[in-house]
């Protein structure tokens, strides 16, 4: 167990630059994740804590060890890969037992540990198999427990639940929340996939080009993202954005779309006060948009007439894609609203979300 | 609307099978049947072997020839090496080839190294061999050196060798195994390398990360993985030197204790057809267990795939 610190890291590859001076502090027992867009550069930062990249500038450790030149299998760390990377020609128990073996464990505290981590994951029947007579799940199962069993410091994860399909990934990140609970190791986990990240970490870095855009809970990522990519990446569907202005006075501030006017919040109008008269980005969370006849008690309202262009019925609500002005934008409501097709209503925003952005910087306006 | 002939059937599959099969009889299938008859026969191929049998000395009648072929001095010497020829040879030139393949792996320059390595593959044995002969020459009559081996050793003050013609029979076979790697190393050390290339990355980095030094992730992760490949080789090149014939033919022409069955084979074939034969269909002999092991090995390889 410990804390992992990436201090001013940068990493090149020929002139192309895949992490840019990332920069930060995870803390011992913490569940972080890497979040971003393909080829952001999360997987190269895992791969520069793991040893299996160098690199180029910057200091990484692990407790308060520095480990630039630490060669992997001196790190104590495990890693779980995308493609599970079990050794084909191993079984199952001798996938888990080899990294033991490498280190000379006792025979009888290899065969504990590996039979108690088989336990904990369900795999102990499937200990005499080779990889290759596993399904995904199991295999998986078994990338997992070869980390386990090394009990390292930190546990490293590369998309291990990409691999899967939709139900197994969603059990599969209950029992990898309930296995880092258990065994209060810091884990360090990379994935594009926001509702892993919402679901599972403690702590979420968001990056984009190989720079951190933003580190914080994901309540606070989901609450106030700091610019307009984080806001856009987090949540499903994403935030709506509009270009509008903001007209009237610094006592009643409206936001003008257009073919919308909204009146923003007093408490609000203080801190957009700079911006009146200017261009800026307004952002709107789908679920913060309300069908008019079932809107939620006790939210600050404001008003955007639309016209229904589709609506996709998910179950336990109904997305409505919404148009006006030209631009359209999605609403997450109610499954007993009425609005079909072709329908012109009267969508109701909670006001007390709005997010404003700057048109130049794209940063949140705070 | 299929045609007709395209339907499947009992008589159709034979049609379209028909050319290969016809031409299999006629080259293989026919030789073969030929060979065995041919040696059981006489030297000219118009008698029972059993002619040829000396009066007062053992004789196996019909299978005189195979007589010959098992207990004659220069065939149980040619078989001798044959034997020494798969037991080093082949080690030999797997083991360089999958050296070169590991280690080309690493280096910047790979494609070029990796050329070199092969380029004696492109050469004829013939020629390879002449080469080599040239190589290993020894002038005898005092004069300088002009072989590179005997040059280097008289420019560093010593005795030249005679690398083909030694009084030790290894000596000379030794230099015959030294051309037979150095052609067929290149040749290992392609169909190696591909098959190093399939092993996916992430699991060498697994097994680094797992604890493993660049000594154990190949013994213990590349080496296991790639087996069935260096098998599949190692039979195959196994097959190759139980053939061996151009290399011994033009350097030493099998003396000095170098025969080898195939040489023996070619000795025979126009002064005695019989006992040619009997050689040849020993060669096949020894090379069908082999065979089968090859196939066995690659259907397994193709059932795990």
């Amino acid at each position: 167990m410990a804390s992992v610190t990436y201090e001013h890291v940068t990493k090149r590859f020929g002139d192309v630059i895949a992490v840019n001076d990332f920069d930060i502090k995870i803390e011992d027992k913490e569940f972080l994740v890497l979040l971003g867009p393909s080829g952001c550069g999360k997987t190269t930062t895992l791969r520069l804590l793991a040893g299996l990249e160098e690199i180029t500038e910057g200091n990484i450790y692990i407790g308060d060890r520095l480990v630039n030149d630490v060669p992997p299998k001196d790190r104590d760390i495990a890693m779980v890969f995308q493609s599970y990377a079990l050794y084909p020609h191993m079984s199952v128990y001798d996938n888990m037992a080899f990294g033991l073996k490498l280190r000379k464990t006792p025979k009888s505290e290899i065969d504990r540990r590996v039979r108690e981590a088989a336990q904990m994951l369900g795999i102990e029947q499937l200990l005499d198999r080779k990889p290759k007579q596993l399904s995904g799940g199991q295999r998986q199962r078994v990338a997992v427990g070869r980390a386990i069993v090394r009990e390292p410091q930190v546990f490293l994860m590369d998309e291990p639940l990409s691999n899967l399909d939709a139900k197994l990934r969603v059990q599969a990140r209950a029992e990898l929340s309930k296995l880092h609970h258990r065994l209060g190791t810091t884990f360090i986990y990379v994935t594009h996939d926001q509702t892993e990240a919402m679901t599972m970490g403690t702590r979420i870095a968001l990056l984009k080009d190989g720079i951190l855009q933003q580190f914080d809970t994901p309540q606070r990522l989901y609450d106030y993202p700091v610019n307009v990519f984080v806001a856009g990446f987090i949540g499903s569907p994403s935030m709506n954005f509009f270009d509008v202005t903001l007209t009237g006075t610094k006592e009643e501030m409206y936001i003008d779309g257009g073919t919308f006017r909204l009146k923003v919040p007093a408490d609000k109008a203080r801190v957009y006060g700079d911006y009146l008269g200017k261009r800026v980005i307004f952002g709107i969370r789908p679920e913060d948009i309300y069908d008019p006849e079932l809107v939620a008690p006790g939210i600050t309202q404001g008003r955007i007439k639309a016209t229904v262009e589709v609506t996709e019925l998910m179950g336990n609500e109904v997305f409505l894609y919404l148009e006006t002005g030209g631009k359209s934008f999605i609403a997450r409501v109610d499954p007993r609203t009425r609005a079909r097709v072709g329908m012109e209503i009267e969508a109701v925003l909670n006001m007390d979300n709005i997010h404003l952005f700057d048109t130049q910087t794209e940063l949140a306006i705070r | 609307m299929v045609p007709k002939i395209m339907k499947q059937g009992t008589l159709t599959p034979w049609f379209y099978l028909a050319a290969a099969i016809i031409i299999m009889f006629v080259f293989i299938v026919y030789p073969t049947i030929n060979t065995v008859i041919l040696s059981l026969k006489d030297k000219t191929g118009t008698h029972s072997a059993a002619v040829d049998c000396t009066p007062g000395e053992p004789c196996w009648g019909m299978f005189e020839n195979y007589r010959y072929a098992l207990t004659n001095q220069d065939m149980l010497q040619a078989l001798r090496n044959n034997a020494l020829w798969i037991l080093l040879t082949v080690p030999g030139t797997v083991g360089a080839g999958l050296m070169f393949a590991v280690l080309t792996d690493r280096v910047r320059y790979e494609k070029l190294a990796k050329t070199i390595v092969f380029l004696p593959m492109a050469i004829s044995f013939v020629g390879a061999s002449i080469i080599w002969r040239f190589v290993y020459y020894l002038e005898a009559g005092g004069g300088p050196q002009i072989g590179v081996l005997n040059a280097i050793i008289t420019a560093l003050g010593g005795q030249p060798i005679a690398w083909l013609t030694n009084k030790s029979w290894i000596v000379n076979n030794i230099s015959l195994w030294v051309v037979w790697i150095w052609l067929w190393a290149g040749f290992c050390m392609t169909i190696l390398s591909a098959a190093l290339r399939g092993v996916p990355t992430e699991l060498l980095e697994a097994a680094r990360v797992d604890g493993a030094t660049e000594w154990q992730v190949f013994w213990r992760i590349m080496f296991p993985i790639i087996l069935p490949t260096i098998t599949v080789v190692a039979t195959t090149m196994t097959i190759n030197v139980l053939k061996v014939f151009d290399i011994v033919f033009v350097m030493t022409n099998g003396l000095n204790g170098t025969e080898v069955i195939a040489n023996r084979m070619f000795k025979f074939i126009v002064t005695n057809q019989g006992r040619s034969m009997a050689i040849a269909v020993l060669l096949i002999i020894l090379t069908i267990p082999i065979m089968i092991i090859n196939v066995r090995r690659f259907r397994e390889q193709e059932m795990i795939r």
